[in-house]
């Protein structure tokens, strides 16, 4: 038989659905891929390789009877800010390395009562970093270069997937960190519109902005777990009521008549060229395609990354605020509840999530709340009204999703600022809350370059169609590393 | 520039324990960071609305019906530490 691992998600999907395969013949391809190659790498926070082949077993058990969603059968990589019932959610955190959820977060339940999970994937702390270094259980390394970084903040997600350690990983992504990690390891990472999957059961950082995303090898499997997870929640007030669409419906019509602006404030200097070179090359594609291509402005792109800095720490300062030794998590002990408070946070976060509170304690405190904050928000607005400008003459934007390939690990470790960089090309879709996806593009330096496609709210059908297209221009093929 | 007095201040907002080594470090990173912020303080945005909500939502509201959710039992079960049917903290100061 064909090594299960070669094979796409719906590849996999269809050959069990065919009868010539077994979801748990599957779940044991992926534990003992983990098992091979996940001492180097170190994808995963936590594994659940027993629970993978129990729940697979009973995933096979219901096929006869019919009525399993074509998904269900693929085992799933599951980023550790995600809550799941009974299994350890860490959040790349001390202060929560023994606490154990009571539910499954919305998302994941929305793929299957009874998820066939190969296990938990590292992160940056909180989900704060560009890297996957900012994790209390150790960096995650590069598949592709084991000395250079997978990016973040869902960088073991990326990995995992990039490895074969499982065919497709849920992803989180505030500021680029579904598709960053997913340029820098060579696959498909795509950021839902605000809203249309439920942060119900999400470890929230920055709430006006969290979105999970599917973390991919191709843009069909994209579409299959967008299809999976998407869907109003009850639960969540943010979420929207919108319907779902088939997303694999129009999957393979092509560009032809779509128009396609690339961005001209993502493609300056501040890009290294080899990136800027494979985006120029997939937009010519998409042009040979049938695709109308031109260049479109984001006046305000060159404050998005600003604002972000303020946005984001602002919201997890808040959040974070949750993290205090009462209900959950680390407690370390004292005379008096400040002090309690005080000394588990002390102990409890790193150094990141440390920087970030006090960056938005600050933002927001008495004084500097309208310099910063409500000046932020202000420019949030002169964002989207850039995209919805954008949106009047095109169909759909193109940028690289990163500034560089996978850099080497500890390379930016002692300059938050240069870290902070990566995200330029991911914040502006982050903050106007559109849809946005990486799609690899090639190669510079020998090392996968991801190239950024943005659609408008609600788009997401039209946006995995160009992707499907810019795939086949880019012909990028995939195979597990190392 | 940020003072170490500001620094144990936002942190002491925060209820945030930072050690010597770390208030010392901070000031300075904070003032980097901000510095490289100041450009957005450029923008006449004095007409310009802010934006909490990238879908604009606002006041969504769901039927108040109860419904069977976590026992005390459960939700009691992550906690550091529970006294009977409650949440246990050291003395409120």
């Amino acid at each position: 038989m064909e090594d299960l691992l070669n094979l796409t998600a719906h590849g996999l999907s269809e050959r069990i659905t065919a009868g010539d395969a077994s979801v748990r013949e599957a779940a044991e391809a992926a534990n003992g891929r983990v098992e091979e190659v996940d001492g180097d790498l170190n994808s995963f926070v936590t594994t659940t390789p027993e629970l993978a082949l129990e729940r697979a077993g009973r995933v096979d058990g219901r096929l006869p009877g019919g009525g399993v969603k074509p998904w269900e059968l693929v085992p799933i990589v599951v980023k550790d800010v995600l809550s799941t019932r009974g299994v350890r959610t860490t959040c790349g955190s001390k202060i929560l390395e023994d606490f154990t959820p009571l539910y499954d977060a919305s998302a994941l339940a929305n793929f299957g009562e009874e998820p066939v999970m190969v296990g938990k994937s590292n992160m940056d702390e909180f989900a704060m970093g560009s890297s996957t270094e900012n994790s209390a259980y150790g960096p995650t390394r590069n598949p592709w270069d084991t000395g250079r970084v997978p990016g973040g903040s869902s960088g073991g997600s990326a990995a995992a997937v990039a490895a074969g350690e499982g065919w497709w990983a849920l992803g989180t992504d505030t500021g680029g960190s579904v598709r960053q990690p997913a340029a820098l390891c060579g696959i498909v990472g795509l950021k839902p519109t605000y809203g249309r999957v439920s942060r119900y059961g999400l470890i929230s950082f920055g709430s006006s902005l969290d979105c999970i995303g599917p973390m991919t090898r191709d843009v069909k499997d994209s579409a299959l777990l967008l299809q999976a997870i998407a869907g109003h929640d009850p639960r969540d007030s943010t979420s929207a009521n919108v319907e779902v669409p088939d997303y694999l419906a129009n999957l393979e019509d092509g560009v032809e008549g779509l128009r396609v602006g690339v961005v001209t404030e993502l493609m300056d200097e501040r890009i290294d060229a080899g990136v800027r070179e494979v985006t120029s090359r997939v937009a010519t594609g998409l042009e040979a395609a049938g695709a109308e291509v031109g260049e479109v402005s984001l006046p305000h792109a060159y404050y998005a990354l600003e604002a972000y800095y303020i946005i984001a720490p602002a919201e997890v300062s808040s959040n974070l605020a949750r993290f205090d030794g009462v209900r959950y998590g680390l407690r370390v002990p004292a005379d008096g509840v400040h002090e309690m408070y005080r000394r588990t946070r002390e102990r409890g976060f790193g150094a990141e999530a440390k920087r970030r509170i006090m960056l938005g304690t600050y933002a927001l405190s008495s004084g500097y709340y309208d310099a910063y904050y409500a000046q932020a928000q202000k420019v949030r607005t002169k964002i989207i009204e850039d995209f919805r400008k954008a949106y009047a003459r095109y169909d759909i934007l193109v940028s690289p999703t990163s500034p560089s390939v996978a850099f080497e690990i500890g390379a930016k470790t002692d300059d938050p600022l240069a870290m902070y960089l990566q995200d330029i090309c991911a914040v502006p879709a982050s903050l106007a809350g559109v849809p946005a996806i990486s799609v690899p593009g090639g190669l510079s330096e020998s090392l996968p370059v991801g190239v950024q496609l943005m659609g408008d709210h609600f788009t997401e059908g039209m946006l995995l169609r160009a992707a499907r297209a810019a795939e086949r221009v880019a012909d990028f093929g995939f195979s597990p590393r190392p | 520039m940020i003072s170490e007095e500001q620094v144990r201040h936002v942190a002491s907002l925060a209820r945030l324990g930072l050690t010597e080594d770390e208030i010392r470090e901070m000031g300075g990173q904070l003032d980097a960071i901000l510095d490289s912020i100041e450009k957005i303080r450029e923008l006449d945005l004095a007409d310009t609305p802010p934006t909490a909500n990238p879908l604009n939502l606002s006041n969504v509201l769901r039927p108040d019906e109860s419904r069977p959710e976590l026992t005390s039992e459960e939700a009691l079960a992550p906690a550091p530490d529970a006294v009977d049917d409650l949440f246990a903290v050291p003395r409120i100061d």
